[in-house]
C-alpha cells in the first residue's frame, strides 16, 4: 500500500505533501515514515494517509465562462477609463 | 579491569559492531524505506556505543576514540552474535530481534542499577530504543510463520543467549519463549 506523507514544520504551520512511503501496513508506514521523514528531526509532526483514502478532484465543470467570480475576470482599468469618458473627469496623474 | 568498566566495554562493543554490521545493508536492503531503517538503527547503535564507550574512557583513563578503534582484534568483548557477517535477510531479521529482545534485558538490568550514572545512560539508551523494538518486532510478527525466519531465529538463539550473562538468560528465554 502506498502512504502519502504530509510533514508539519513548525508547530501551528499546515501539513504540506513530502512523498510517499511504500508498505504493507499502517505499523510498517509509521516505523519507516519516522526514518524516512523525521530520522534529523526535521518535522513537528507527520500525517500518513493511505492512497486509497484520498479523494482526487481533477475535472471540473467548464460549459460557462465564469471568469466574472475571478479577481482578474474584469478589467478596472478600462471600466474606469469609460466611466471618466462619460463624467467628462480627467484622470489623475498617475493612473 | 574491574567489573563496571568490563560491564561498559562489552556493551559498547556489542553496539558498535552491530552498528557496523547494520550499516553493510545501505544500498542494498530489499526496500529503499529498508534501507533507511537500518542506516538510522546503525547510526544510533554507534551513537550508543560512543556514550558508553565515553564511560569506560574515564574508568579505564583513556579516550573513547582509543577504545573503540584502538584495540588489538582479541581485545574487544563483543558477544559472537554481533561479529556473524549475515547478508540475508532471513538471519538479518532474525539477530535484529533477538539482539533487540537481549539488549532490552540487559539495560532494563542497568536501569535498576544503583550506579546512577549507569542507570541515566541506559535510560536514555532505552527511549532511543523504542524504535528498534518496534523495527524488529513488526518483522519478527511478518515474517512469524516463514521457515527460513524459524530456522534463522532457532540458528542464532545459542548466540543470543551469549550477549548476556548467566543471571540474564533466564529472563531472555521467558520472553523469546525458546
Amino acid at each position: 500500500m502506498v502512504f502519502e506523507i504530509f510533514r508539519q514544520e513548525k508547530k501551528g504551520q499546515p501539513f504540506v505533501h513530502a512523498g510517499s512511503v511504500e508498505a504493507p501496513d499502517a505499523a510498517f508506514a509509521d516505523a519507516w515514515a519516522r526514518e524516512q521523514y523525521g530520522r534529523r528531526g526535521e518535522s513537528e509532526a507527520l500525517w500518513l494517509v493511505p492512497r486509497a483514502s484520498i479523494h482526487a478532484i481533477t475535472e471540473w465543470a467548464d460549459e460557462f465562462d465564469l471568469k466574472y467570480r475571478r479577481v482578474d475576470g474584469y478589467s478596472i482599468k478600462e471600466r474606469l477609463r469609460i466611466a471618466r469618458e462619460r463624467a467628462g473627469v480627467t484622470p489623475p496623474v498617475d493612473s | 579491569m574491574n567489573a563496571r568498566a568490563s560491564l561498559l566495554l562489552s556493551t559498547a562493543d556489542d553496539e558498535l559492531i552491530l552498528g557496523w554490521r547494520d550499516s553493510e545493508w545501505t544500498g542494498i536492503a530489499p526496500t529503499l524505506e529498508e534501507d533507511v531503517a537500518f542506516s538510522s538503527i546503525a547510526q544510533n547503535e554507534i551513537g550508543h556505543a560512543r556514550a558508553l564507550y565515553e564511560l569506560a574512557a574515564q574508568e579505564l583513563e583513556t579516550d573513547a576514540d582509543a577504545l573503540a578503534f584502538d584495540r588489538d582484534p582479541g581485545e574487544y568483548r563483543c558477544a559472537p552474535l554481533v561479529e556473524l557477517h549475515l547478508l540475508e535477510w532471513a538471519h538479518t531479521i532474525a539477530r535484529r530481534y533477538l539482539y533487540e529482545e537481549a539488549d532490552r534485558v540487559r539495560i532494563e538490568a542497568l536501569m535498576r542499577s544503583d550506579d546512577t550514572e549507569l542507570a541515566g545512560l541506559a535510560a536514555k539508551i532505552d527511549r532511543e530504543e523504542t524504535y528498534h523494538r518496534l523495527h524488529a518486532e513488526l518483522w519478527a510478527a511478518r515474517l512469524a510463520e516463514e521457515p527460513r525466519f524459524r530456522s534463522a531465529v532457532e540458528e542464532l538463539w545459542p548466540y543470543a543467549l551469549g550477549v548476556l550473562g548467566p543471571e540474564l538468560r533466564g529472563e531472555l528465554a521467558r520472553r523469546v519463549g525458546l
